[in-house]
């Protein structure tokens, strides 16, 4: 079943010279339910801004982003806003956790704009990616291996049907990385989530079975290169 | 429960400028309610006091400084009784009751009253409350002897048996020391009223004191006047004041009070405009400290995006953590409000004899603190906007 389908989805920013820069531009690309995908990359080709869209932090300039039965390129902020909190868990590069915050209340955040904060799954995810002993502790207190599985938990905290991952090893040494990886992709199938992972690594999109190709997704990389 | 975390957090981790900014706010708002208490309970207490008396004759002159000197122990006499007028009014069918007092002499800056022993056997100075002896006894009207207030005992260090020289005058000069000797024998139980911080003695003994002038001898400085009725006030007032051209006839005490501080209404504007502004200042400090802390909150408030809060809640969470800080301010505010009223009440206390209560409510300890927790809350608008428009993209990098 399919569970994200994009179809004629742009998005432009501002040039310095008053133009407007495409960015993305995607003619197709969907993920079934419980899929795991790698989407590779180079740094600068726009991933980061097709994962937001995809999350709904930024508008489209056009074009759909049916997840499930909402298009969220359609819908208002504050919409996409309910959207992303109700059915998508983000883990970002350099983890993004809140410093003033418990690990425990870090994760309690990420399901406190959808379906609301519940302290015993938190807990049980901390255990899950093995911080059951560092529930009040905070970020900096911790290794980089253990902030990024905070940042882990905090994704599938909300039971998010799709968990969009941006160069989630890049932070990471080799070991911590392969780590790194098993557990994002063990938790999201145990959570019945599909997983969308953008990465430039080679050895982290050997481990993916399907693999697709950013570059030639995105039909604004062609043009760049064309103009260039 | 989430936004009430998110502000406390923040509060958490920019805690030097909310202590800062919740002590200014302490400040300010612990000045506003003591201006307001103070204003409002001197001129409640002091428009009560009357030392249990309707009215008070005295020379021609100020009702205000009549009033002053014979029932608040302060200013000079603004001159003297007549025995004869005095007679007349104790013996006026409308009086009930007649005190004369004296004054000219001073004990190390206290003030020594000569009265008769009826002000502290029969007068109930205020309703149900008479005049009560701490220790000792009451003088002897005819014997060099006195009794003291309980503060001007306290501040003199006399008790019964001790024995002192008075001086001449109204204030302390210790060349001016009368030759007679006086008694203590017996010392008032406080009735947080002018009459603590007074040295009494037997009216004769200070018409008649070494160096008073003899032709005053049988004079009095004011007669302390209780009525049959009220009416009878205004017949005497349109008696002496209106009629006659020899005497003051000021009535009623509590409305000649009040007119005293109608005339200094003007410095009370004045003290609560600087409470105001302070207030203000205070506010616009909130404003400025979780303003200038924004860019640092710039991340923490896309990462909470990014979980799908809504621009209203991180506006709300600035708001209400703006009104934290105004509800920690007035919270230590009430400590700030009762040093300062405890300050106040003891000067007020040594200059006048009478006691403001700091901790009786006023209804400034409601809208005062409501109104600087909304002001607070405004100084929170600003910032709030400012998370508000906060880009969330451009605020997660790295970028891939």
């Amino acid at each position: 079943m399919t569970l994200l389908e994009i179809s004629d989805l742009t998005k432009s920013f501002a040039s310095p010279d008053g133009g407007q820069k495409l960015i993305v531009d995607i003619p197709a690309f969907s993920l079934a339910a419980g899929e795991q995908v790698a989407l590779r990359g180079e740094s600068g080709s726009g991933k980061t801004t097709f994962l937001h869209l995809i999350a709904g932090i930024l508008a489209a300039d056009r074009g759909v982003i049916r997840l499930g039965e909402h298009d969220m390129a359609a819908l208002g902020e504050p919409a996409r806003d309910r959207l992303r909190a109700r059915s998508i868990g983000y883990i970002f590069q350099t983890f993004n956790l809140l410093q003033g915050y418990t690990c425990l209340e870090n994760v309690m955040l990420g399901m406190a704009f959808g379906a609301g904060a519940d302290r015993a799954r938190a807990v049980a995810l901390l255990e899950r990616v093995g911080l059951g002993d560092r529930l009040h502790h905070r970020p900096r207190q911790l290794s980089t291996g253990q902030q990024q599985r905070v940042a882990v938990a905090r994704a599938l905290a909300g039971g998010p049907r799709l968990v969009l991952a941006d160069e989630p090893t890049g932070n990471l040494d080799r070991r911590r990385a392969r780590e790194s990886l098993a557990l994002i992709r063990e938790t999201c199938r145990e959570n019945g989530a599909a997983l969308l992972l953008v990465s430039h690594d080679p050895e982290v999109l050997g481990s993916f079975e399907d693999q697709r190709d950013f570059h030639a997704l995105n039909r604004a990389l062609a043009e760049t290169e064309a103009a260039s | 429960m989430t936004v009430a975390l998110i502000v406390r957090r923040s509060l958490r981790q920019h805690l030097l400028s909310t202590v800062v900014t919740a002590l200014s706010i302490a400040l300010a708002g612990g000045l506003l309610m003591s201006v307001w208490v103070v204003k409002e309970q001197a001129q409640a207490t002091f428009a009560q006091v009357n030392g249990g008396f309707d009215a008070v004759l005295g020379a021609r002159g100020s009702k205000l400084q009549l009033v002053l000197n014979a029932i608040f122990h302060l200013e000079a006499s603004p001159g003297n009784v007549a025995a004869a007028d005095y007679e007349a009014i104790r013996r006026h069918p409308a009086v009930k009751r007649a005190i004369p007092i004296a004054v000219g002499d001073n004990l190390r800056g206290f003030r020594i009253v000569g009265t008769v022993p009826e002000l502290f056997a029969d007068v109930e100075y205020a309703p149900g409350r008479k005049y009560a002896l701490q220790t000792g006894r009451a003088f002897d009207p005819s014997a060099r002897e006195a009794v003291l207030g309980s503060y001007a005992a306290e501040r003199l260090g006399l008790g019964a048996g001790d024995v002192f020289h008075p001086f001449h005058g109204l204030v302390y000069d210790e060349r001016n020391q009368h030759a007679e000797t006086y008694r203590v024998v017996g010392v008032l139980a406080p009735s947080n009223t002018p009459a603590d911080k007074v040295v009494w003695i037997p009216l004769h003994g200070l018409q008649t004191m070494a160096g008073h002038d003899p032709r005053a001898a049988t004079d009095v400085s004011a007669v302390l006047i209780q009525l049959k009725s009220p009416a009878a006030g205004f017949m005497l007032d349109l008696m002496y004041n209106r009629q006659g051209n020899r005497l003051t006839f000021a009535y009623p005490i509590g409305a000649v009070v009040a007119e005293l501080f109608q005339k200094i209404g003007w410095f009370d504007q004045v003290l609560a405009l600087v409470a105001y502004l302070v207030a203000l200042v205070s506010a616009a400090g909130v404003l400025a400290a979780i303003y200038n802390s924004m860019a640092a909150r710039r991340r923490d408030i896309a990462i909470l995006r990014s979980l799908g809060a809504h621009r209203r809640t991180v506006c709300a969470a600035i708001v209400l953590e703006a009104a934290a800080v105004g509800v920690l301010g007035m919270a230590a505010a009430f400590a700030a409000y009762g040093a300062i009223l405890a300050a106040v009440a003891a000067v007020v206390h040594a200059r006048t004899g009478v006691l403001l209560d700091p901790w009786s409510f006023h209804r400034v300890m409601l809208w005062a603190p409501a109104g600087m927790i909304a002001l607070c809350a405004l100084g929170g608008l600003l910032p709030a906007w400012k998370a508000y428009r906060t880009d969330i993209a451009g605020n997660l990098a790295p970028v891939s």
